[in-house]
């Protein structure tokens, strides 16, 4: 008997199986293994059967707050959109769930024109030229474009703008920490002087929710001979003006909020599209359309050659995966909202937050600090943000951030369309009555 | 399996069709940005929403999977995935948890974080474990960046070397050079051991790193894992070892045992997470206690019965925008506690057992690298194929014709006409005699009519591909015709 219901062989099975290998026992397969290190003890938690581990994580996951929430305005990187049931019902297919890599083309065309589909989408959303198949998440995305461009540059000065998040400005120091690049303020530049950099680094809608006017970094940085990177949030493309139109180069997303759940900050999806020119730098999984034998059109992994597989320690990234399942999320996504689905979720989240950060602002705690920003602002506060969100939750509502600096009150607030109209209102009554 | 093209969204798209209703503002209308930043149109696909759930659904039936397949990917661990791990992610309370909120907001996570950093630590014999990363590759990017700082802090700057054996994989060199280091490239034997002559040449004491696969790439245990893990100790350097066969180790042997100090492991691979056409992955990184300082951050602890994140002293930085990959953590999880220490040895044992019977039925039809037993994959050389004409990749597409997902091709590279085949412990006798009588179908074949391998695949949605055109002419995104 085995332990396992995903174990197939029976006792017998193995006892035949050994006895055609030639061995006694399965301890005779291990003669390689250093004798004192064989089967050392495992002490790992006892096993549950399959009812037992649902009630076990039923029981862990109200320990979090979010079995609780009707509503939240927590972004900063990660945000709540609905997600519609066509996303939900394709990612349960076990043939998209369960397949590898399409190494083989030809028993792999279902992930392949999936991800052909979602390149072209996320190219005609950024108005990019090029898209690859998805990277591990924005801020690696991130981090890889400015690697990317520094080697098309070859000029290893990123500067990067007060935009950018801090998380984001991690992740690119652990990415860059030894390949002797330096990281250079956007505040300590020059426009006047002749010194060169390999690209600019923003992030619109910045960091804070504000929009900025990425064709004038862009200029600027064209001048002193770099590249700009443009990071954005992607539900902002619905309203906003794409990267492809603000002569932006490289342009990098956080995909989750099309169509991704939170899950405490993963899976998610990197976005990476850039012009066609720079193609031979782009790092990751890139998806090809050509021709089978009989003329058929199909689908393809293409200009490998870039990559760690072949190329090895010359190649442009070590990155082998392309979040595939997560990149089927969006396309689904993007496909059912289509053009004008789009745009309406854009409009909706936009109108929704300005409709917000208006009224709270018409209180005496809050003082708006920008009204140029798309669907997240930061207010001013008399009242500590960890009180106010501590005030939100009582009301089953999960609040905004923490973004107080030099001893000042700051809370910041993602508004989406999950949103709805009566909690904003509530919210509104709610921080208007009790912090006056 | 449909045989005709499926023309693209866009090919297919009709203006005002649509997929969804969506809310109405329900607030007043607020004045927009100013023109210059908004935008005027966006081409995206119109369908209706049949028409996109066709057209999704029979595109998967493109595919081969493990749902659907014999998938033995040398390699890759192709391993059932619970479905039950797949409902537990689903888990409102998790998948609607939100990363930036306060630790005591999300305490059930961070156990599940805690318990499963532990749970790996066990298992590996390395007990500080971080879950940041997010792939194979970025685990093993991890282990590297931890060397370097660790050196760093012993004010051995000077350490700048990663041996590298010729059989690695190349993500191995990929990630040295992205972490500063030069790849210096260690003989290996014909049956892909550690040339321990070789090795002993190029210690010396600017080696940071060794970085080894174990089992080897060729499927076999490395016989002299502790001598090798001396020298390079001997030599002031650190092991790094590659989990990517760690399937084979369960119960079996402890990395930390060995004299290895830093590993990462594919929860994609060992631990059931679906590998979905191509990740997401996750690749936790364990390192032995003295390392521990140096993990990334965000890390989990406990303080009295909370869980909370915290910052290592000298962590070597954050890898993402949160905490790693979350519902692949779940997922790894699930799978554990549904094994327990028992089901865990037996995943190892029937692994092995699968892969040397697959090898002894077939050493007679195809060359074996090794006389060897393997570990939980072996790989054959269809070198005595080709003299008839018939080289691996003909193999492998004649398998996908006779209903198998195809073995790794041409890998590892040290091996000539390389098929690399790991059943892992999730297939039974039944299926891999199947197999086996397939493989010795095309091997028998390959001296009667090479032709029909040589055509193959026939019985597939595309026949084969032309992969120059692909790369010459790059077409990555729909254009109107």
């Amino acid at each position: 008997m085995t332990n396992s219901p995903y174990i197939p062989s029976t006792d017998t099975d193995k006892k035949e199986m050994l006895s055609i290998i030639g061995a006694n026992s399965f301890k005779e397969l291990l003669n390689d293994v250093p004798e004192n290190n064989l089967f050392p003890s495992l002490n790992l938690k006892e096993a549950l059967s399959e009812q037992e581990l649902v009630e076990f994580f039923e029981l862990l996951a109200n320990n979090n707050l979010s079995s609780k929430l009707f509503s939240s305005f927590m972004g900063g990187g990660a945000y709540n959109h609905y997600i519609p049931s066509t996303v939900k019902s394709m990612i349960q297919r076990g043939e998209f769930l369960t397949s590898y890599t399409p190494y083989q083309p030809e028993a792999s065309q279902g992930t392949l024109q999936v991800g052909f589909e979602f390149q072209s989408m996320i190219a005609q959303l950024f108005d990019m030229e090029v898209c690859n198949a998805g990277m591990y998440d924005g801020p690696t995305a991130l981090a890889e474009a400015a690697l990317m461009a520094c080697r098309i540059k070859r000029n290893n000065s990123i500067v990067v703008h007060h935009s950018v998040s801090e998380k984001s400005l991690e992740v690119i120091r652990s990415y860059s920490k030894w390949q002797n690049i330096k990281l250079i303020n956007y505040k300590d530049i020059n426009q006047k002087d002749s010194s060169e950099y390999g690209c600019i680094l923003v992030q619109s809608p910045n960091q804070f929710g504000e929009i900025e006017d990425v064709e004038k970094l862009s200029n600027e940085i064209h001048n002193k001979n770099g590249l700009i990177v443009q990071h954005t949030y992607p539900v902002s493309l619905g309203l906003l003006k794409p990267p492809g139109q603000l002569n932006v180069d490289i342009s990098t997303a956080e995909g989750q909020p099309l169509g991704v759940p939170v899950s405490f900050g993963g899976p998610f999806i990197g976005i990476l599209t850039c012009k066609k020119e720079y193609i031979r730098q782009l790092p990751g999984r890139i998806i090809g359309q050509t021709v089978d034998k009989n003329n058929k059109v199909s689908y393809a992994l293409t200009l490998q050659t870039r990559e760690q597989h072949i190329r090895r320690e010359s190649a442009t990234s070590n990155i082998c995966t392309s979040t595939q399942l997560i990149g089927l999320m969006v396309a689904v996504y993007l496909a059912t909202m289509g053009p004008e689905g789009i745009k309406n979720i854009a409009e909706i989240c936009y109108h929704r937050a300005h409709f917000l950060a208006a009224e709270l602002n018409k209180t005496n705690n809050f003082t708006l600090l920008s009204s140029n920003f798309f669907n997240e602002f930061v207010m001013k506060s008399k009242a500590k943000p960890s009180e106010i969100n501590e005030l939100l939750l009582k009301n089953n509502i999960e609040g905004g951030i923490d973004v107080s600096k030099d001893k000042e009150n700051k809370i910041m607030f993602a508004v989406t369309e999950l949103n709805s109209p009566e909690t904003l209102n509530k919210t509104i009554k709610l921080l208007g009555e009790n912090f006056d | 399996m449909i045989n005709k093209s499926l023309p693209l969204l866009m090919d297919q798209s009709k203006k005002g069709r649509k997929a969804i209703n969506l809310p109405k503002y329900g607030v007043p209308k607020a004045e927009l940005p100013h023109s210059k930043f908004l935008r005027k149109e966006i081409e995206l696909p119109e369908v209706a929403q049949l028409d996109l759930i066709r057209y999704f659904t029979n595109l998967s039936s493109l595919n081969y999977s493990i749902d659907t397949n014999f998938y033995p990917l040398g390699s890759c661990t192709m391993k059932y995935n619970p479905k039950i791990n797949e409902q537990i992610s689903g888990i409102p309370g998790f998948s609607a948890s939100h990363p930036n909120q306060i630790d005591e907001n999300v305490q059930g996570n961070l156990e599940i974080m805690y318990d499963l950093q532990n749970e790996l630590g066990e298992i590996t014999g390395l007990p500080a474990v971080s879950l940041a990363p997010l792939a194979g590759a970025q685990g093993e990017y991890a282990g590297l960046l931890i060397a370097r700082e660790y050196h760093k802090q012993s004010k051995q700057d000077h350490k700048n070397i990663a041996l590298i054996p010729d059989s690695a994989h190349g993500t191995n060199p990929a990630s040295a050079s992205m972490a500063g280091l030069e790849a210096v490239t260690i003989k290996t034997t014909k049956e892909g051991d550690i040339d321990l002559d070789d090795l002993k040449d190029k210690a010396n004491e600017n080696i940071a790193v060794l970085m080894l696969t174990l089992p080897s790439t060729l499927g076999l245990f490395e016989p002299n894992i502790l001598e090798i893990t001396k020298i390079v100790h001997d030599n002031g350097g650190l092991v790094y070892a590659d989990g990517a066969n760690l399937n084979a180790l369960l119960g079996v042997t402890k990395f930390g045992e060995l004299g290895i100090d830093i590993c990462h492991s594919n929860l994609h691979k060992t631990f059931s997470t679906p590998h979905g056409g191509g990740g997401p992955g996750s690749g936790p990184v364990m390192v032995a206690k003295f390392l521990e300082k140096y993990l990334p951050y965000p890390h989990i602890k406990k303080e009295g019965s909370k869980f909370k994140q915290y910052k290592p002293e000298c962590s070597i930085g954050r890898l993402n925008g949160f905490y790693g990959s979350f519902g692949i953590i779940l997922r790894a999880y699930a799978y554990i506690r549904s094994l327990g220490e028992g089901g865990l040895r037996e995943i190892s044992e029937n692994a092995i057992i699968n892969a040397n019977y697959i090898q002894e039925r077939l050493k007679d039809h195809y060359e074996l690298t090794s006389s060897r037993r393997c570990m939980h994959e072996t790989v054959l050389s269809a070198r005595r194929q080709k003299k008839d004409g018939v080289k691996a990749i003909d193999i492998a597409k004649k398998l996908l014709d006779e209903g198998f997902h195809a073995p790794t091709m041409y890998f590892p590279l040290i091996i000539e006409e390389a098929l690399m085949i790991e059943p892992t412990e999730s297939e039974s006798k039944e299926t891999m005699d199947r197999f086996i009588q397939s493989m010795i179908k095309i091997s028998e074949l390959s001296k009667s009519n090479p032709k029909e391998i040589i055509e193959a695949p026939i019985h597939l949605p595309v026949e084969r591909l032309d992969e120059a055109q692909a790369a010459r002419n790059p077409v990555l995104a729909w254009k109107k015709q």
